[in-house]
């Protein structure tokens, strides 16, 4: 990308650099920083080692319209919008739930009036894995780390004065999420919005479930194929709906590396184009623009950015080289992006503040569509209404105070940045083409191959900051005796009572011979290869319950256990 | 006088949270520290921790929950240890707990509570001060 008079200005800039390091180690020693903390070493938080400069020597070999380019071109490593944050801010997408649905119905609609523009769910465990509020295996759990939703008519309240065709809601929600998704569908069709106007995204991202996030239901083929069956009605009947959302996020939290986070990530969303493909015959452009992607914003401000970018740069050329995509949006890497919950402490924590503000500012220099930034007592509990709304005002002022949207991908042409991006192309890369020879990501997953690079990876990094090595300010640095964070949101025991109330309430009143009829022509369905998604929405119509419905799935399919690997 | 036996530490996850790292993290560092260890995996309901760690002849049970149903799932564990005759092995636990919880933990019967940002050497020095072999 540069002349010679460049590349040779370049060596000898670096060569008189490295005299000046050399000097300042062996000629000063008092120049040496003083003793106290260890110094961090140079490397990522991934460990990933850094060079004191970057210089035109670094980027080389890239070639500016094959590898950058421009924004909405390929290979889109500047952007998928050619307009950048200029034709559309991201979205700012609040994840939340919390009690009952009429609870969290009240916080979204103090979320939208606080200038909100999008909405995001967290389910209770129960709802998660499939079970009803008042299973045995949902005691203390209800309303707990999410909103418990039962059936249709908690969907209905959840959903209460929200305008579907306006607002696009996005469901944490994997084994179960036919089942939720029916319901929203159906609560659309009953405020008058037709399925074609309905927008969103189900996170119905069941490979990373197996390596990381670990809400799992049935084993791993069947669980694939209940995905393969909601792409093929979201491409047939709600067009304008994500129908997975490849997710890195928690395979972050479990522990990985960036490259790790990125090579997983992009593995599966290769195996969920696979599967449509082979088992729906589909053409892989009716289908894929509506694939986005869920990734983590960790706290190395650099590697995080140029781990976004790397990573549509390699999906575009994977969708073009491997899968022949032709439709320029099937090659796009949309993606959601949240702060990182691990990054936070529950030690001194107003710092999380600062830590989540630095995360989220990476996630907007990557050019996310969409943030999530969590909340400062998110280490204690489900964040306080004053808690949500520091995070919320944080995205605010990154979007209107800072001046980092006026243009596009600002970071562009950094001999570092894209240097760096390289570098994690390269890495995840020869992931990808190790679990390719394992035999793609399912097999993998069968041998537990990337759940115990997690394992090795969590390890190492915790050791890390055992030893000093990396810094945490708080816990292992610059500590302080402080008072306990009050104010914290406290889930009100009668939630549990008041959803089973409820849940008897509706079993009592509803058609039980027309519930049992759907849940056996759910039955047949998985038997056979019909899409089970027209049988659920019907199944969901006779308030028939979610745990009603999964177990159906698991009486089919089996139950998937949890190997334990560490 | 035979030589001690290793300490036999069954961790478990109770209840259907599925935040696995800490723990994971644990089993690994009390394995290194020469400890033998159990992990349940994920979505044991008590009764099936405490059946493993009557299986297992565990000395110490430890527990780990990030979903805020701890005082029940934690309770649980304790009392039916008791109930079933092996109220004499040490539990102790950790995760998303706050600080005002701690009381009722260990009027229930926890022996300790380890908070967020604990080192492993800290943990396992714990164990090897208060824990020997049953």
């Amino acid at each position: 990308m540069f002349d010679k008079k460049t590349l040779d200005h370049s060596q000898e800039g670096s060569s008189r650099r490295q005299a000046a390091e050399n000097d300042h180690h062996t000629g000063h020693p008092a120049e040496k920083p003083a003793a106290g903390n260890p110094p961090n070493s140079y490397a990522t938080v991934s460990n990933l080692p850094i060079k004191p400069l970057y210089t035109p020597a670094d980027i080389k070999d890239q070639d500016f319209a094959q590898d950058i380019g421009f924004p909405g071109e390929y290979p889109f490593t500047r952007g998928v919008q050619a307009t950048g944050y200029r034709g559309r801010l991201w979205t700012f997408r609040m994840f939340s739930g919390f009690g009952t649905a009429h609870d969290t119905n009240q916080r979204w609609h103090q979320l939208l009036r606080d200038g909100e523009t999008g909405l995001s769910t967290a389910f209770d465990f129960p709802t998660l894995m499939g079970y009803d509020s008042d299973s045995p295996r949902a005691t203390a759990e209800v309303g707990k780390c999410g909103v418990a939703i039962d059936t249709l008519a908690d969907m209905q309240t959840l959903t209460g004065g929200i305008p579907l065709d306006k607002v696009t809601t996005s469901m944490t929600i994997n084994p179960p999420a036919s089942v939720l998704w029916a319901m929203y569908l159906v609560a659309a069709e009953k405020q008058g919005v037709p399925w074609d106007k309905v927008g969103g995204t189900i996170q119905n991202d069941m490979l990373k479930e197996f390596i990381a996030q670990k809400t799992f239901m049935c084993p791993p083929e069947p669980s694939i194929r209940l995905i393969s069956d909601t792409v093929e009605f979201g491409t047939k009947y709600v067009p304008k709906f994500n129908t997975i959302s490849i997710s890195g996020y928690h395979i972050r939290e479990a522990g990985a590396t960036a490259v790790q986070e990125l090579a997983f990530t992009i593995a599966d969303g290769i195996a969920y184009v696979q599967d449509v493909i082979d088992r729906k015959k589909m053409d892989v452009d009716s289908f894929a623009p509506r694939l986005s992607f869920f990734f983590n914003s960790h706290i190395d401000f650099f590697e995080e950015i140029a781990k976004l970018r790397a990573g549509r740069r390699i999906w575009a050329r994977i969708m073009q080289e491997r899968f022949h995509a032709k439709n320029p949006r099937s090659l796009w890497m949309r993606f959601h992006t949240q702060t990182a919950g691990c990054s936070l402490t529950a030690q001194q924590p107003y710092n999380n503040i600062v830590r989540t503000t630095t995360e989220a500012l990476a996630a907007v220099l990557a050019g996310t569509q969409s943030l999530h930034t969590n909340s400062l007592d998110e280490v204690f509990a489900l964040p306080s209404d004053f808690a949500v709304n520091v995070a919320l005002r944080t995205q605010q002022i990154i979007a209107e105070e800072t001046g980092v949207i006026n243009t596009i991908d600002p970071l562009a042409g950094s001999y570092f940045v894209e240097a760096l991006t390289k570098e994690m192309e390269e890495k995840t890369l020869e992931y990808i083409e190790k679990i390719d020879k394992l035999g793609g990501m399912l097999s993998a997953i069968d041998r537990g191959y990337p759940q115990m690079e997690l394992s090795n990876a969590s390890y190492e990094y915790q050791k890390r900051i055992d030893s000093g090595e990396r810094g945490v300010v708080g816990v292992n640095r610059y500590k302080t005796e402080e008072a306990p964070l009050t104010g914290l949101l406290k889930i009100n025991e009668k939630v549990h009572e008041e959803q089973i109330k409820n849940l008897k309430h509706i079993k009592r009143v509803r058609d039980n011979r027309q519930v049992l009829k759907c849940l056996l022509e759910i039955k047949l369905a998985c038997r056979s290869d019909k899409n089970v998604m027209p049988f659920v929405i019907e199944a969901v119509k006779a308030f028939a319950s979610e745990q009603e419905i999964c177990d159906v799935y698991r009486d089919v399919y089996g139950e998937y256990r949890d190997p334990g690997y560490f | 006088m035979s030589p001690e036996r290793k300490l036999r530490v069954l961790l478990g996850k109770p209840g259907l949270d599925g935040h696995d790292r800490g723990i994971k993290i644990i089993a690994r560092g009390f394995r290194d520290a020469g400890f033998e260890v159990i992990y349940t995996g994920l979505h044991q309901n008590p009764e099936q921790i405490v059946n493993a760690a009557i299986q297992e002849d565990a000395d110490l049970v430890g527990l780990s929950c990030l979903s805020g149903a701890h005082l029940y799932l934690f309770g649980e564990v304790v009392k039916q240890l008791r109930e079933r005759g092996a109220g004499d092995v040490t539990v102790i636990v950790g995760g998303i707990i706050p600080a005002e919880d701690v009381p009722a933990l260990k009027a229930a019967g926890i022996k300790e509570v380890f908070f967020p940002g604990t080192p492993i050497q800290t943990m396992v020095d714990w164990v090897k001060n208060n824990v020997k072999p049953l």
